[in-house]
């Protein structure tokens, strides 16, 4: 066990190697000179943008620039944002908060689809499941940020059971209702897995076979039904915290989050190339734990993984 | 319906009360279309400590009516009338509540697959304490582990403490098979419903695992239900009988006056067509006038004691091999395949010998058999023979050329004259495309003729395979697994090759629908001169199939004869083993 997580943690140092200088690569491929950009309309002083220049390694070429950044992260130095701030500091600040936000969302997309899907697939053909199906095709069809304005709208403004942006310290109760929102793209896609995994499962032999052990059906259901069910929706569920880390940048945008989304968006307008791949960096550094985390995760669900390795 | 029904149980004490009585069972599946009826009228009885089987082919009713008695029909499955009554309580009045006390604790189920029935994410401890559990046969952690121990050495797992904790796909089959007899005689129940248990396994494994449970169920007392396809496996397992046609039980009494003197056409067809009882009545030599093909798929009342043609079969083989030598079609030399394994431990690699020096040789127009066990290597064998594999070393030549070098045009044109047809009739044939072009593709693949001649030839060959030439615009899903089986034959005859390798080609079949493809089979040899090389694990077959046998265990050849030598003068223990493991092979027939 210990050598398999030991082999995947090597694996992700050239992935890791690989997105950052594609990142840079493409930041620094990016047209206009940030700099000039920062000035806006005013003529900067030379001398002024010599010393920028030099000071964030600019008049370097791009594979210096590329190690030089790189052998900060090193030293534990992200470089530092065209604010003056520290990137790490912009990095501490905000991951928590769209972290926060994503676990959240994670959690509600992930008990209600499971439980909404379970029932429907016990109930197949009946009114709960006709009615669930219904309802998650609307959800799949509309796009997040009309879900995000409507729910503003009615639960914020016409409620007022939330506030309709979050404030600056993004406490747990303002981020209900922007989570709620983030879980709604893919709260529908775990409904319906549930359900259809669920139903397959019903009909496997050895669920026949648990009844005539003579095991009764609140025994049966959680532990030979949904347990087996589990396991494309598991899989499922975790690829899709990259999707709500992406998806949070809309929310974040609707909802006023101060959280990673808005700034990434921000660093990318202005070109700011170490505040970009730094950021992006993070968020692959996180799809990497997680996909490690569910790999292990699918082994502890299902046994036959865990002996083939 | 026979006379004998009335005189179920002759024997038994007038006194005593039957364990299960079942009178006029009705079950329906609800559909679209209103309920179709799968048991029709059912009736039987079982005493306490008997062993009655249900014989019939798929789709008789005989699993469903097993299922009716403990309540577990498949969805839309409905008991629509008559009435089960188990140790003088009626089944059908009882909630699923009630219904949960009886299973498992005062009936047991044996299910039918060994892989399929025990759930993969759970250790088999975990499965058998649940189930003693349920059932309050001990309560306590310790009790209970004690108790699954106990259950499972019964069943014959010696080491059942250390494999406690392991998951069903470290479990052979056999093993998976033992283990849910375990957990159905784990409660001591009065009544054993075992559905097909052992149609999964192979023939000498079926023998092993079926002593044990008749050992286990006279012990205990339990009186067993026995479901089967197999006439000679409930002969030989049941005092007795009920065979079962259409939903409707057609002929019942005590086994071995069934055998012998089977009253219901049905009952006579089935008998004959058994090739587990063929093999033994031609060897007793003691035949009436042969018959012609079976024409088909059903059986007419009025046609009586047809079906005898697997013998008819047999004795025109021997006539035929009786001619001169003929030159070699297959000539194998030394065949090895070795293959790399990725063992258990940390990074430990092994090899497996799947085929080991193998040598054998099929003369053209003939029939070879290679027998085994699954993973005795026969199928490998077949694979190198047909280039879907490489040998890792050792020869093979076809006509007398070395296969081993083609490549491109030359192998494609040694396909052109070897053909396969695979076991599983469902998984062979691609369901979105018609009959006509799925035989009509090998035509394709190898542009023979043009659109008109090549659909002349696939309705020539529907007529050799004595299907109808309405098939060809029809799909696989609307089909038979005899027709497709046919289909898959006639695919393979396509091209007219010389040489058919038939891997199990006959094993997912029932009886009757075996016996006419078999009978198939042998008619397009004698019309076409072919050579076939026949893989089966099941030497009842091989006897009207075959003129020489090879029979291969762990990846070697270890006896090698004609088929007559073969059964009537077995050399080797393994070859006797697997003789033995025949069901039925042991009781006498009267016909």
């Amino acid at each position: 066990m210990a050598g398999y997580i030991f082999r995947r943690i090597l694996q992700a140092i050239p992935v890791l190697l690989g997105t950052t200088f594609l990142i840079y690569f493409m930041v620094f491929a990016m047209p206009g000179d940030p700099l000039l950009a920062l000035f806006g309309d005013k003529t900067p002083n030379p001398a002024l943008l010599e010393r920028l220049r030099q000071e964030y390694h600019l008049d370097q070429p791009f594979i210096v620039q590329y190690f030089l950044y790189l052998g900060g992260i090193f030293r534990g130095d992200f470089g530092t944002s065209f604010s003056g701030e520290p990137v790490s500091a912009i990095l501490a600040r905000t991951f928590p908060v769209t972290i926060r936000l994503a676990i959240m969302a994670l959690f509600i997309e992930f008990v209600g689809g499971v439980i909404i899907g379970l029932v429907s697939g016990l109930r197949k053909g009946k009114l709960f499941d006709a009615s669930a199906l219904v309802i998650s095709l609307i959800f799949i069809s509309l796009p997040i940020f009309v879900i995000a304005f409507v729910a503003q709208f009615i639960f914020g403004i016409q409620l007022g059971w939330a506030r309709t942006t979050v404030s600056t310290g993004a406490p747990i109760q303002d981020l209900i209702l922007p989570a709620f929102v983030l879980a709604s793209i893919t709260f529908a896609q775990i409904v319906r897995l549930t359900r259809s995994s669920v139903i397959e499962t019903q009909s496997l032999d050895f669920v026949r076979t648990a009844y005539s052990k003579g095991l009764s059906r609140r025994r049966i259901i959680p532990v030979h039904i949904l347990r087996n069910s589990l396991i494309p929706v598991v899989t499922y569920a975790a690829t899709d915290f990259g999707v709500l880390l992406v998806g949070a940048t809309v929310t974040e945008g609707i909802f006023n989050v101060p959280g990673v989304g808005r700034t990434l968006y921000q660093a990318i307008i202005r070109g700011e190339g170490p505040t970009v791949v730094s950021f992006v960096t993070v968020m692959v550094l996180i799809y990497l734990v997680v996909n490690l985390v569910v790999d292990l995760l699918y082994g502890l669900l299902d046994p036959r993984i865990r002996y083939v390795k | 319906m026979s006379d004998r029904t009335s005189q179920n149980a002759p024997g038994t004490g007038g006194e005593q009360q039957p364990l299960l009585r079942i009178r006029d069972l009705e079950v329906g599946f609800q559909t679209t279309d209103g309920i179709v009826p799968a048991v029709r009228g059912v009736d039987l009885t079982l005493m306490p400590g008997q062993t009655l089987a249900i014989v019939g082919e798929s789709g008789s009713g005989k699993s469903t009516t097993a299922h009716a008695i403990i309540n577990l029909l498949p969805g839309p499955g409905r008991i629509t009338g008559g009435s089960i009554e188990f140790d003088g309580k009626e089944l059908t009045k009882y909630s699923e509540r009630e219904m949960e006390d009886i299973r498992g604790k005062l009936i047991g189920f044996v299910p039918q697959d060994p892989m399929s029935n025990l759930n993969p994410v759970w250790s088999i401890g975990f499965q058998v304490e649940e189930t003693i559990r349920a059932n309050g046969i001990a309560t306590g952690r310790k009790d209970v582990r004690a108790h699954a121990i106990q259950v499972l050495r019964e069943a014959g797992l010696q080491d059942a403490d250390k494999r406690l904790k392991q998951f069903p796909h470290q479990f052979s089959g056999g093993m998976r098979q033992r283990v849910l007899i375990g957990i159905g005689l784990s409660s001591r129940p009065k009544l054993l419903i075992a559905d097909e248990p052992t149609s999964a396994l192979d023939v000498t494994v079926q023998r092993r695992i079926l002593d044990h449970l008749e050992t286990l169920t006279r012990d205990i007392g339990t009186a067993v239900l026995f479901i089967t396809h197999d006439l000679g496996l409930a002969a030989e397992r049941a005092e007795q009988l009920v065979v079962m046609y259409k939903g409707k039980i057609v002929e019942a009494g005590p086994s071995k006056e069934i055998l012998q003197n089977p009253i219901h056409p049905y009952t006579q067809r089935l008998v004959a067509a058994a090739p587990s009882l063929a093999s033994r009545r031609i060897q007793s030599a003691t035949h009436e006038s042969a018959s012609h093909a079976l024409s088909d798929l059903d059986y007419a009342p009025t046609q009586v004691t047809e079906g005898l043609d697997l013998i008819a079969a047999a004795e025109e083989r021997l006539e035929h091999t009786s001619r001169t030598k003929r030159p070699d079609a297959i000539v194998v030399k030394d065949l090895t395949k070795v293959y790399k394994i990725r063992g258990q431990g940390k990074g430990a690699s092994g090899e497996l010998i799947a085929s080991d020096k193998v040598n054998f040789t099929v003369e053209k127009g003939t029939t070879t058999a290679l027998v085994g066990e699954s993973g005795s290597g026969k199928s490998t064998v077949a694979k190198m023979i047909l280039r879907l594999e490489d040998p890792t070393s050792g020869s093979i030549l076809i006509d007398g050329q070395d296969v081993a070098p083609l490549k491109g045009k030359g192998l494609l044109d040694l396909r052109r004259r070897m053909q396969p047809v695979f076991q599983d009739p469902y998984g062979s044939l691609d369901p979105l495309r018609n009959i006509g072009n799925t035989i009509g593709e090998p035509l394709h693949t190898h542009n023979v003729g043009d659109r008109a001649s090549r659909k002349a030839r696939v309705l020539e060959l529907l007529d050799q395979v004595a299907l109808p030439q309405t098939l060809i615009t029809r799909y696989p899903n609307e089909l038979s697994g005899g027709q497709r089986q046919r289909v898959a034959i006639a695919r393979a005859l396509a091209l007219k090759p010389d040489i058919v390798v038939l891997d199990e080609a006959v094993s997912a079949l029932d009886v009757l629908v075996q016996a006419q493809i078999l009978k198939l089979l042998a008619d397009l040899q004698a019309e076409l001169e072919l050579t076939y090389l026949f893989i089966t694990h099941d030497l009842a077959v091989v006897r009207v199939i075959a003129d020489n046998v090879c029979v291969m265990q762990k990846g070697r050849i270890v006896e090698a004869a004609s088929t007559d030598q073969v059964f009537d003068n077995p050399q080797e223990q393994y070859t006797k083993e697997l003789l033995n493991a025949i069901p039925g092979a042991g009781i006498a027939l009267g016909v």
